[in-house]
């Protein structure tokens, strides 16, 4: 009997190693199992910020130490039920809302310059990570961010929560050139962001496609189209420093956290 | 038998080489016909060339991805370096390190080895060489273009898949004349079995297709910019399972393709255990796949999904290293040849680096070790040491072994492929230290509570301890790029060497 009729594994082994289909055809089942368990879950459960749909965020219920389930509308901005109708009237405490034209383009100029290589936008729940920071991070409060900023490495400090922590003038400052103002920084200067105006074509084209997406759009109740309308006045004469620190300060302060509830599960 | 092998090893004969099956007896997956049979047959002429400027361009890739690696690396030990110029600021300029090494390096070696391997062990030329050559020059252009549009800061905004749109479609397509032609020479092949490397090249060829896929799908705005169909937590997990799996499947699969080559081939030993592989392949095919969460612990991600991550994290030890065992054991009964054989030097200390980085992330996906780790510079020494350690090595030992082969001849300098060796290992184990001390400190000031319960450090203060140890990896990494200068100039001088004696194309690799 010469070697290779011989069988030194189990029988199907042997006849996937004989058989291209055969070995493609295991191989992409096999890869595709854990993907799929891991990711599929997370389009229906509750508790990772998924707008399902009726309103509900596929039952997620977060409660307090009463056992009362605080309303969805208190964690994310609904203008139907809020005493505050547009974006311009919202304010910090309302809950999640999708980002303003403005802060939309200072989002664009983020992702291009690459912040998110440096800063996290994601708070653990550790005691540390509290103080340093602020209330640990909640699903619902990235579900508006299409491409997901969460970030993996802290060279610079996480900013999930820097909003109004900080003035505008120091942003700017910092931004141009942060040895200024934190001389151990290792921060490029930015300074050239204050010489380019926002590109106000492309916002707007943005904001358009934010109400288009698949998983969790933007409600056209909320970009109204009277609203897209009135989108480029707001970006008239801005330049794209004014666009990250208007981003910078919209960071973090949209859920009125209440002691005692559970936001995790 | 032994002594017949090697015979047939040493004359690099029609595929010989074989597992051994509990110590005992050959396993002839091969070659489709004993040792006799095989010796006989008629000559194969592959299709090399190729293979040849894959090569090639592997070794030009070598140099520039680590060189913008210690650029950047430098950036953040004296950010004057970034000179106020928005193109090589270190957001702008760390893709481009990471696309480089990644899919320019790392693809090119992948491409060139993948090729060469499912030629020779199938005994047959490629399915379509026209193919080859697309995705050849495909590739290339891809590269071109990610050189060109990432300083322009053109990003999606996830890590190592931040190349825009329409560039995200040229891979797929390219990608997939690759998949296609290596998996139709495959089903060509004129031996009865796949090789083992094979297998590992095919799990690698479906994963990427599916990952590259499912997580670029995005709605553009215009040429620049385009936004992920999904978001936060959904979005955060998609990226993670791509991210943990590029290096799954493509740093680690593809890379074992390799291994389970060029190990035995180098030392002229059998595969330490046929049964070792089989195992060793299906669960990290099955089991790789799950580990992504672990990315993601303590996140807004469902706790659920990240200890399941990190519970299949820890259960993947074994077969990594039974993997590793099986690529270092092949050297038993050889182990002198580490002495004279500096193309196995490198192979080896690949896989005690694959031993070593696969330990390591296990247990950084451990929970309470995670809650430390995250976020540190742990995380990029951790990377660093399947990059440098695993992975660049596995490729110089292979391209040495190839060069030789490909063009018939012996390195220009021997000398020259130990000072590679040596100078490689010294930059990453300097790199990798750096980055395990910076990490853990980090790690440990930030959580850090003064007796009086307030934090002891502020963050800036965490950033300026870190000084020393960005120097010192900007250094271990100038040390790692010396070497791939080195690795270029004998190859340059190997080639021209050969040329002058027959031309290129004159001997496509003796079949």
């Amino acid at each position: 009997m010469s070697d290779h009729d011989h069988i030194y594994s189990t029988k199907l082994q042997d006849k996937i190693e004989r058989n291209t289909l055969l070995m493609f055809v295991f191989t992409a089942v096999a890869v595709a199992v854990g993907g799929i368990v891991e990711i599929v879950p997370l389009f229906y459960l509750p508790n990772t910020g998924m707008n399902g749909g009726d309103g509900t965020y596929n039952n997620t219920q977060h409660k307090d130490l009463q056992g009362k389930v605080i309303p969805m509308d208190k964690i994310i901005w609904n203008p139907t039920t809020s005493e505050h109708k547009t974006l311009a009237d919202w304010q910090p405490g309302d809950g999640v809302r999708p980002y303003t034209a403005l802060e939309t383009a200072g989002r664009q100029v983020y992702i291009r310059e690459g912040c998110f290589l440096c800063h996290s936008q994601m708070i653990r729940p550790f005691r540390d990570e509290k103080d340093r920071y602020g209330h640990y991070s909640i699903a619902e409060e990235s579900m508006y961010d299409h491409t997901y900023q969460w970030g993996s490495k802290r060279t610079g400090p996480d900013i999930a929560r820097v909003g109004g922590k900080y003035s505008d003038e120091w942003h700017r400052k910092h931004l141009k050139y942060p040895r200024d103002v934190v001389p151990e920084s290792v921060m490029p200067n930015f300074f050239f962001l204050e010489k380019n105006p926002v590109d106000t074509v492309k916002t707007v084209k943005t904001l358009e496609v934010m109400t288009k997406m698949p998983f969790n759009p933007v409600p056209t109740t909320i970009y109204t189209p009277a609203y897209l309308a009135g989108a480029a006045a707001e970006l008239e004469g801005k330049t794209e420093m004014d666009a990250v620190i208007a981003y910078l300060q919209s960071l973090g302060n949209h859920v009125k956290f209440e002691k005692g509830v559970n936001y995790r599960d | 038998m032994i002594a017949r092998l090697q015979k047939a090893v040493i004359r690099d004969g029609p595929f010989t080489l074989k597992f051994s099956v509990d110590n005992h007896r050959f396993f002839n997956l091969l070659s489709g016909g004993d040792t006799v049979e095989a010796t006989k047959a008629t000559p194969v002429k592959y299709d090399m060339d190729v293979v040849r400027w894959f090569t090639i361009a592997a070794v030009i890739y070598a140099v520039v991805g680590t060189l913008i690696g210690v650029y950047v690396a430098s950036e953040l030990a004296w950010p004057f370096l970034n000179f106020d110029i928005p193109e090589i600021t270190f957001g702008r300029l760390r893709p481009l390190h990471t696309n480089a090494v990644i899919f320019a390096f790392g693809g090119c070696v992948l491409m060139a080895t993948g090729y060469y391997i499912v030629q020779r062990t199938g005994q047959t030329k490629l399915w379509s060489n026209k193919l080859a050559w697309f995705n050849f020059w495909g590739w290339n252009l891809i590269i071109v273009l990610a050189v060109i549009t990432l300083p322009m800061g053109l990003s999606e905004g996830k890590e190592y898949a931040e190349l825009p749109w329409w560039v995200d479609i040229m891979i797929a397509v390219v990608w997939l004349s690759f998949g296609l032609n290596h998996i139709m020479t495959t089903a060509i092949r004129k031996t009865s079995h796949i090789y083992v490397s094979n297998w590992f090249t095919m799990g690698m060829i479906v994963m990427i297709t599916y990952l590259h896929v499912v997580n670029s799908l995005a709605i553009p705005v215009d040429m620049a910019t385009s936004y992920s169909i999904y978001s936060g937590v959904q979005d955060a997990m998609i990226q993670w399972w791509w991210g943990h799996n590029a290096v799954g499947f493509y740093l680690t699969g593809g890379f074992l393709g390799i291994m389970y080559y060029f190990i035995p081939k180098q030392s002229g030993r059998p595969v330490f255990s046929y049964r070792l592989s089989v195992l060793h392949f299906w669960t990290l095919t099955f089991g790789y796949v799950w580990l992504g969460a672990h990315h993601l612990q303590y996140t807004a991600l469902p706790d659920w999904t990240g200890s399941l991550g990190a519970a299949v994290s820890l259960a993947m030890i074994i077969p990594s290293w039974g993997g590793a065992m099986n690529g270092m054991m092949t050297l038993s009964g050889a182990w002198d040849k580490l002495r004279t054989d500096y193309i196995l030097r490198f192979l080896v200390t690949a896989m005690a680096f694959y031993a070593m980085s696969t330990f390591d992330g296990p247990v950084m996906a451990i929970k309470t070790v995670n809650a430390l780790s995250h976020y540190t510079d742990w995380t990029v020494g951790h990377v660093h040491a399947g990059a440098l350690g695993w992975m660049s090595m596995i490729s110089f030992g292979a391209i040495y072994h190839m060069v030789k082969k490909l063009w018939n001849t012996e390195m220009y300098s021997e000398k020259l492929v130990n000072v590679h060796f040596w100078i490689a290992l010294v930059g990453a184990v300097t790199y990798i230290v750096a980055m395990w001390v910076s990490g853990i400190m980090q790690g440990l000031m930030w959580r850090d509570y003064d007796e009086f319960g307030t934090l002891t450090y502020t963050f800036v203060e965490s950033v300026s301890a870190m000084h020393p140890y960005y120097v010192m990896r900007a250094v271990g990494g100038a040390i790692f790029n010396l070497g791939t200068w080195i690795m270029l100039y004998n190859v340059v001088m190997t080639v021209r060497q050969a040329s002058a004696v027959r031309g290129v194309n004159a001997v496509p690799a003796k079949a």
